[in-house]
Order: C-alpha cells, then structure tokens, then sequence
C-alpha cells in the first residue's frame, strides 16, 4: 500500500487541501484589499474636509434663498468603476429607481459604470451621457469641471445631484440635491435681492457653482466608497479565517479517519497472515 | 417724564448697539477645493477683484454676487492684521444675513509667489499670445497672461 502522508488523493475533495488552500489565498487578498482601502479612506476622509466647506459655501445661494425648482429635471449620478464595497452603488441606484417610478425621469448622466450597469436597462433610454475611468484615483477639481460642463450642454430646469453621502466610517446615506437651473433663478425675485446680478454675471456663477458642489459630490461619494469597501473587506477576511478555522478541523478529522483505516487494513492483514 | 426718560435712554442703547454692529465682523468662508482657509470665521473687511471692479466688503454690506478676477484678496482678521493671497479665478457672494463665501480655484499665500518664477512665466504666456491662431487658443493664452500679470504684480 501506498503511504499517503495526509496529501488529498484517497481524502474526499470538500474536505482536501485545495479547498483550503484556495480559502486561505482569498483571505490573503480580501486582508491586503482592506488594508489599501484604508489607506485609500483615510486619504478622502483628509480631502472631505475642504471639500465640505467649499461645497457648503457654493450652495449657500440656493440654501440661503427660495429657488423653486423646475419640473424639468436631470438626474446626475455619482458612482464610479469599482465593486467590492458593499451597497454603496446598489443603494444609489435604488434612490433612482424609486424616484423614476413615482415620476418618469427622462434625461440622467451617470459618473461611473456601476450606477450605468445598474440602471442600464430600466432607464438605459434616459443616458445622455456617461462618464468612466472613475474610482481608479482621486477625483480632481477639473474632473469636476468636465461633468459640470456635460450637464450643463443640456437644458433642464434642474439638476439634481445623487449621491452617496458619508456620515461616519461605518455608515453612509443616499442623497439628492437639487440645483436650480440658470432660468429657474432669473424667473425668481429673490435673486434681484442681490448686487451687480445681470445675465452674464449669473451665468458664469452658475457654472463654477455647479462644478463645485459637483466637485463636493463625488469628494462625498469618494469617502463613502472607500469606508464601505474597507468594511466589506474586513468582514471577507474574517469570514474566511472563520472557514479557514471550520475547514482545517475538518481535514484533520479525516486525515486522521484515513490513518486509522491504513493502520486497522494493516493490522487484521498481519492478523490474517498469523 | 419717566416715559421720556427710558424712551431716550433706549435710543441710546440701540444706537451703541447700532454703532457696535457697524465696527464688528461678519462670518468669512474662503476656500479652494482642496483647502478652507476660512470657515465661517469672523472678520473685519475683505477686499475682493472682481469683474465690476476692485471693492471691499464690510459687516453689512449689500448682497452682491461677484466673478473674481486673478487677483489679491485682502483680509482683515479680527485681530486686526491683514492677510493677501493670491486667486485664480472664483465667485464672492454676499448675502442679507451677512455671510460672505469667496470660493476660489486656486489660492496661494502672496508670499509664496517666487517673482521671478512668475516674470518668466509672463513673458512665455505673452508669446503664446501672439502665436496663438484660433479664437480658443487666444483665450486660454489671454488668461496665463492675465494671472501672470496678476502674481508679477504682487510678487
């Protein structure tokens, strides 16, 4: 007879050294993952915080003032490319879907292709534009620009800004900003409240502000990611030592069981021969 | 006769209390996308570049919403000194409840301009002016040139 020494031939598969082999490489990578996002966490929780009050201050016009807003609305999406974080992009797409079933949207740009994959084919009809090769780094202020540009290429009334909002390392919400559009404005008073407002003036503010509360927007969403992906990761790690932990008694249950079966084979063989 | 008493000693109250509001502060946000330098704090007087001219804003001041220019923006802090930094470009908007947010692109200390840096970098931006053939070109080339102009002339 053959002495196997523990290795898997003649061990059911299941319980053999592949599998937990495999299981302890998955929780090498899911342990490395965790540790680069929160590195990557730390880094856009830092950006956040001059992000928030440059976000805060660009939206003071809107927030400070009774804009009403216009019926004709375009939805801008804020997500990005990558997976692995939890429900940070579920959760966003699901704020679309229930918005689009109590009132038909029919004009979205989508920043990144998780929110795209997932609103592909209920509302693929309503893409004016998409945006990728997001999430990789850090958005920039002129990354800001470029969708701020898009958005406004197109008429609407008003713009409304999804996204994940970060609130702490451990939870994040789905929000909805609405910017009034450059003629909702001039249709209100309340903005001839303020000094020097003429149409050219108005429309160059309107572009900065919204590529700033664009830029605060995806600086939110950045935070959101990074935190529910070093979640994600950490709970991945754990549940894999768990199996790890499961599978290792198990194959020494059996290792054992195929030692005892040889040593009982050998012993009534010796018997016989007696 | 009381009643003359305490409605002349009231006017006196608000107009100190009216006094007071003049010569106090007003909250200042002024920020770029990657650093708040001000955040809802209080200060004295901030003069701003803006496309309707070069003007100072004080507590009080009418709500005016302004493009700035490449420029320098002064303040006045509550304790009475004065930082200068240099912008890029942004918007100042000053509302009825006082507040003032200045939001810039870029924004340097005056003092971390190198001068010679920015003489040099002039003088290749006035090149590219001329060069410069379609009406986009023009434009972008117009705008270094009218930074640089800006940041030579605080250096």
């Amino acid at each position: 007879k053959n002495h196997h020494r523990g290795r898997s031939s003649g061990i059911n598969a299941e319980y053999g050294e592949t599998r937990l082999k495999s299981v302890k490489n998955i929780r090498k990578i899911t342990s490395s993952m965790k540790m680069v996002s929160a590195a990557k966490y730390a880094r856009a929780e830092r950006a956040l915080k001059p992000a928030r009050v440059y976000g805060t201050g660009a939206e003071s016009l809107y927030t400070k003032n009774e804009f009403e807003s216009g019926e004709d609305k375009l939805i801008l999406a804020i997500s990005s490319d990558r997976g692995l974080c939890g429900g940070v992009h579920s959760g966003l797409g699901k704020a679309i879907k229930a918005a689009h079933a109590e009132k038909p949207i029919t004009k979205t740009i989508i920043v990144g292709d998780k929110a795209k994959a997932i609103l592909q084919r209920t509302m693929g009809d309503t893409f004016l534009a998409t945006f990728n090769n997001v999430g990789k780094k850090p958005a920039s202020f002129t990354d800001a620009i470029n969708v701020a540009e898009e958005v406004l290429s197109h008429e609407a009334d008003t713009v409304d800004i999804v996204y994940n909002k970060f609130i702490n390392v451990v939870s994040y919400d789905s929000t909805t900003k609405p910017i009034p559009g450059v003629a909702s404005i001039e249709a209100n008073d309340a903005i001839y409240n303020y000094d020097e407002v003429d149409s050219e003036v108005l429309k160059c503010y309107q572009e900065f502000t919204l590529a700033n509360i664009v830029y605060h927007s995806i600086r939110e969403q950045e935070c959101s990611e990074q935190s529910a992906r070093m979640n994600a990761m950490e709970n991945a790690t754990r549940n894999a030592g768990e199996m790890i932990d499961k599978l290792t008694l198990a194959y020494n249950r059996t290792r054992q069981a195929v030692i005892t079966r040889e040593l009982i084979e050998i012993i009534s063989g010796a018997n016989a021969l007696e | 006769m009381a009643f003359r008493t305490i409605a002349v000693r009231t006017a006196a109250l608000c107009r100190r209390a009216m006094a007071t509001e003049a010569g106090s502060t007003f909250p200042l946000t002024f920020s770029s996308p990657t650093s708040a330098l001000f955040n809802e704090a209080a200060v004295k007087q901030v003069d701003i570049p803006s496309t309707t001219g070069h003007f100072g804003i004080l507590p009080n001041h009418v709500p005016t919403i302004a493009i700035l220019l490449p420029g320098v923006v002064s303040i006045t802090t509550e304790a009475g000194d004065i930082q200068k930094f240099f912008v890029s470009s942004g918007t100042a908007t000053i509302h009825a409840d006082s507040t003032v947010q200045i939001l810039a692109e870029e924004i340097c200390d005056v003092a971390d301009i190198d001068g010679n840096a920015a003489r040099a970098a002039l003088e290749a931006s006035k090149s590219k002016l001329a060069s410069a053939s379609s009406e986009a070109d023009k434009a972008a080339a117009q705008i270094e040139v009218d930074v640089y102009e800006g940041m030579v002339a605080v250096a």
